[in-house]
């Protein structure tokens, strides 16, 4: 071999060019297999936003909508749950809603736009499943407070403000989506106030 | 005639050097016991699993609309599409019986150690894309569980900082679990991962071949060329790759004395394979779940969901960590863990039988959390499982940590040169 007339240094550089635009080459193949993984056209024009009426829920009554797939809860709460809500602060992750879990309008003390109406993601934070709404039992998990969510796969607890109690795998408050009101009793959920 | 067949294929590729080589005479070691049935067994489940998965997607309909219906149509109009299903879902348990029962001979023998570190990597990437593909193909039914189970799994993804939700809305291809998500895990479960597994196999095989198989006592029995007198050698002719570089000792070619030991694990195996497939397909409600026999309903959590069996262990390290994403961390933890089991263990005693009374008692405390955490994790979250399933926990972490310190400096029993009769 030693008698081979080789030229090391071309050889290393024709190896490194073609190793640089193999490389580029397989990056630029890559694009379309991982881009086709995304949502396509038609998923996302299934992720319209959706009207709901909110006129003809009792108070304390809860409705579940459906928003990309996903179970909106709308809960009109009765007075007395909203004064309650100031009442278990201290059994609470994230009382003050300081995590970004809401639109900047919903970031109130009782997280919505209109008191009475709270919009949240009927999706438990931790993973993923369907907390349930107990009005008036709620207590048996919690003492003193007579409503709330509670998950049932791995006993997560809320408020009735889609606020997480401490102690639980759930890390963070329910998500309030993007909502807004387009007439006194219709409720835009994906479309945000102020967007329209 | 067969004869000039042979030579006149043997010509053209190696077929005869490859049986003998592989099979007729691979030397290995004349202890094997009832731990070594599960190598083969698991091979003849994914025979298993490939057949019956073919002729499953011959009849099964890879949509959102048509999936669940299109599994109700196998189970009661296909001629024999209920017996070719329930092939394929005891197989998928059944492969992890079987792998678990593996791993454990693995551990137990000290069959990681050193030089079988790769042959134990490739067996962890087997058991990787063996889980990947339980979970894959559990979507497929289109059950609530298998919709439930599959959106669980898929939030993990979501605590990954920054890019959480981006990447699950990319794995799903929707805002929800939808069947874009189902059409792409059949293709990874039909195509992708059968064509890995298989190709993880063939090189755990090769690899086991290069470096030969460990056995109870943990002896080498291939010695250093020129050590061994000849009348101590084993009898048998083995394969000019193995006796050139080596002396063989206390050994027997793999056929015909091992294939006909492992036709009789496989004929025990078939014995309580048949009897759960044909009495108790649904495993008593742990390898086809309740819930799953409603379709998937997006608005609908089940009361309790629970993975499957095999994924207990790891999903109740998943919730009894009261912190979402350390949970994650502690999940893929354990299993990370188990890739680097060669590099816990410091020792060179290969054989609990030699190694110390703490090694022992360790490898029963792991296999006990072990089991725990696989019952847990089938059972509802209530507040004493979790203070069991932490305490499990920690022996499973335990069980590493412990063997690292104290495998430098074990107290063994001294091995012998060679295997006993």
């Amino acid at each position: 071999m030693s008698n081979v007339p080789v030229n090391n240094g071309r050889r290393r550089f024709l190896t490194a060019a073609t190793v640089v635009v193999g490389g580029v080459g397989v990056a630029g193949v890559a694009v379309p297999f991982i881009g086709s993984w995304n949502p396509s056209a038609r998923a996302k024009a299934a992720g319209a936003p959706v009207e709901v009426n909110v006129g003809k829920i009792e108070p304390g009554q809860l409705i579940r909508a459906e928003w990309r797939g996903k179970p909106v809860y709308v809960v009109r709460r009765t007075e007395a749950t909203l004064s309650g809500l100031a009442k278990h602060d201290d059994q609470l992750r994230d009382p003050n809603s300081e995590k970004a879990q809401q639109p900047a309008y919903a970031t109130n003390a009782y997280r919505s736009i209109k008191p009475e109406f709270l919009v949240a993601l009927g999706v438990c934070t931790h993973l993923g499943c369907a907390p349930t709404h107990h009005g008036g039992d709620f207590d048996q998990f919690v003492d003193g407070v007579p409503n709330g969510f509670f998950c049932p796969c791995h006993g997560s607890k809320f408020d009735m403000a889609g606020r997480v109690f401490q102690g639980v795998p759930a890390p963070l408050n329910l998500v309030v989506p993007e909502h807004s009101f387009t007439s006194e009793d219709t409720l835009l959920i994906g479309v945000g106030q102020g967007e329209v | 005639m067969l004869t000039n067949f042979m030579a006149w294929m043997d010509k053209r590729l190696p077929l005869t050097d490859a049986w003998n080589k592989h099979l007729a005479q691979y030397p290995a070691p004349k202890n094997f016991n009832f731990w070594y049935f599960f190598g083969s067994l698991a091979m003849l489940v994914l025979v298993n699993q490939i057949l019956t998965g073919v002729w499953l997607t011959m009849s099964y309909e890879p949509s959102g609309d048509g999936a669940f219906a299109s599994i109700e149509y196998i189970m009661r109009d296909v001629d024999y599409g209920w017996l070719l299903r329930y092939m394929h879902s005891t197989g998928a348990s059944a492969f992890f019986i079987v792998v678990y029962l593996h791993m454990m001979r693995g551990l137990m023998y000290g069959s990681y150690q050193k030089p079988r570190e790769l042959l134990w990597i490739f067996g962890m990437l087997i058991f990787l894309v063996l889980m990947a593909e339980a979970f894959m193909g559990y979507l497929l039914p289109w059950g609530n569980m298998s919709y439930w189970g599959a959106q669980v799994i898929i939030s993990l993804f979501g605590l990954v900082p920054i890019i959480g939700d981006d990447l699950t809305l990319w794995i799903r291809g929707d805002y929800v679990i939808s069947g874009a998500t189902l059409n792409r895990f059949f293709a990874l479960h039909v195509i992708a991962m059968p064509l890995v597994l298989v190709i993880l196999v063939f090189l755990h095989i090769l690899a086991l071949h290069e470096v030969g198989s460990n056995n109870p006592e943990g002896i080498e029995v291939k010695k250093k060329k020129g050590t061994i007198p000849l009348e101590e050698q084993s009898k048998f002719e083995f394969h000019k790759q193995y006796t050139d570089k080596y002396d063989i000792v206390d050994s027997v070619p793999f056929h015909p004395y091992y294939s006909v030991k492992d036709i009789m694990g496989v004929a025990g195996f078939l014995i309580l394979f048949c009897w759960v497939m044909f009495f108790a397909p649904e495993g008593g409600g742990y390898f086809i779940e309740a819930p799953n026999f409603d379709p998937a309903n997006g608005l609908k959590t089940p009361e309790h969901i629970a993975p499957v069996w095999y994924f207990g262990p790891f999903y109740t390290i998943l919730r009894v960590v009261p912190n979402a994403s350390l949970g994650a961390i502690a999940m893929f933890g354990s299993i990370v863990a188990l890739f680097l089991v060669p590099w816990f263990d410091r020792g060179v005693v290969k054989s609990v039988k030699y190694r110390s009374k703490l090694h022992l008692l360790n490898l029963i405390q792991f296999s006990i959390c072990f089991v725990v955490l696989g019952a847990l994790g089938t059972l509802p979250a209530t507040p004493t499982a979790n203070l069991i399933g932490q305490i499990a926990s920690l022996g499973y972490f335990g069980f590493f940590i412990a063997l690292w310190f104290y495998s430098k400096n074990e107290k063994c029993k001294p091995v012998p040169m060679r295997i006993s009769d």
